[in-house]
């Protein structure tokens, strides 16, 4: 019980998908103009790694045994392909559920934080259940960035900042400086 | 006339990459490798050498069955092609360079989702010939690669006093540490992402003057020509 509740922390805040290891960094830029829109767009991040979980697991213990080679192309194409059918099967089940993340979710699916989440839970030969966990905390760190991203940058666009700062610049030294301040919570694991 | 046309197209398309279209730079495209791993030069040089191998194989092979490709399963098409050749390429790190395979990590496998990769086969490569697809992705990866070493160079000098390995300031250089964690990363693109857009508005800033005085004052413009 103790070591899941560490894999969620750890995944949500201490190794934080976006500011420590600077995946998904294409919709935390793009998509974080306004908070609403931000935090649909991690809930549908949350949707997605849950799926990716489950895929990679299944992946894993029956199929790649046998062929570790194949392990990148199979994981694109499974993960993509059952993304849509879920898509498909939401927006006959729940269209409210779809009309929140579905525009998301094509996008979300090739995105470099779906793709190495399953590496990195590859890598530390996660079973089923610390994946799930695994990808929940993920999610929740890449909505929780991206909620706080959105959250400053509709502060910075009522003040009068110099023309040559705005734009990415701006939003990659404030990514920096959060980025900083999620370091310290590299802390929690010496006190605990 | 045409030869030279030809030739001209083919240095146009060698150059955009590497100053006018930068893909990290200009474009910012690609941020999630070009941030993880250049914390020092020697793994933003392989980053960079691996992504040119991948970018340049995948671009030839696209242009190669650009005619046999269904233009309805392309994105699949290329995705797989590229999943290919980054397979071989971490195969090949693995075996001859462990060391850095191992500090690049997962991120080698990575490349397969860097958005610079699959735009250049959307945009060029599956509508060009063989020939030019691989001189753009040449240029890209070039460009790519010098984004990278900017990166790492400066983020290795601050963060390590070192450059290379190589020790740069002699014992009394306190390391700026955070310059190589993460947030080192995101300060040092902003900054130089920073340069360029001053760069670009004071060249905007000294064209308009120009124009001013020639628009005002033929007789100085055509002296200063003179």
């Amino acid at each position: 019980m103790d070591n899941l509740f560490w894999i969620f922390i750890s995944a949500m805040v201490i190794n934080n998908f976006t500011l420590s290891y600077f995946l998904g960094l294409c919709p935390f830029f793009g998509v974080s103009n306004k908070i609403a829109t931000a935090f649909r767009m991690g809930l549908a991040n949350i949707f997605v790694l849950v799926i990716t979980a489950l895929c990679s697991w299944v992946l894993n213990t029956f199929i790649l045994l046998h062929a570790p080679y194949l392990r990148l192309i199979s994981f694109i194409i499974v993960i993509a392909s059952s993304v849509q059918f879920v898509e498909m099967a939401v927006k006959k089940l729940s269209p409210a559920l779809f009309k929140a993340l579905g525009i998301f979710l094509p996008l979300i699916t090739t995105n470099c934080a779906i793709l190495g989440f399953a590496l990195f839970a590859t890598n530390k030969g996660y079973g089923l259940i610390e994946g799930l966990i695994y990808a929940l905390g993920a999610g929740a760190g890449l909505t929780l960035a991206l909620v706080i991203m959105a959250g400053i940058r509709e502060e910075t666009k009522i003040l009068d900042i110099p023309e040559v700062i705005q734009g990415t610049a701006l939003n990659m030294i404030i990514a920096g400086i959060l980025s900083m301040a999620f370091m310290g919570f590299a802390g929690l694991f010496i006190t605990s | 006339m045409e030869h030279l046309n030809e030739s001209k197209r083919y240095h146009d398309e060698f150059v955009k990459g590497i100053w006018k279209e930068n893909p990290v730079f200009i474009a910012v495209l690609g941020l999630c490798p070009a941030l993880a791993v250049s914390n020092t030069a020697i793994n933003s040089l392989a980053m960079a050498a691996a992504t040119m191998f991948v970018l340049i194989c995948s671009s030839i092979l696209v242009s190669i069955f650009r005619n046999v490709i269904p233009k309805e399963v392309r994105i699949t098409s290329f995705v797989i092609i590229i999943a290919t050749f980054v397979t071989v390429a971490d195969f090949t790190l693995q075996a001859f360079v462990p060391k850095i395979h191992k500090d690049l990590g997962a991120f080698i496998a990575l490349i397969v989702v860097n958005c610079l990769i699959l735009g250049r086969q959307e945009a060029f490569a599956f509508k060009n010939n063989v020939k030019l697809a691989a001189v753009d992705a040449l240029g890209m990866s070039l460009g790519f690669g010098f984004a990278l070493f900017c990166l790492g160079a400066i983020r290795e000098i601050l963060g390590n006093g070192s450059l290379f390995d190589v020790h740069l300031f002699g014992p009394h250089f306190e390391p700026w540490v955070i310059m190589i964690l993460p947030p080192g990363g995101f300060l040092s693109l902003g900054f130089l992402l920073l340069f360029f857009n001053w760069f670009k508005v004071r060249q905007q800033q000294v064209k308009a003057k120009q124009e001013h005085i020639e628009q005002f004052n033929p007789i100085i413009s055509l002296n200063s020509k003179g």
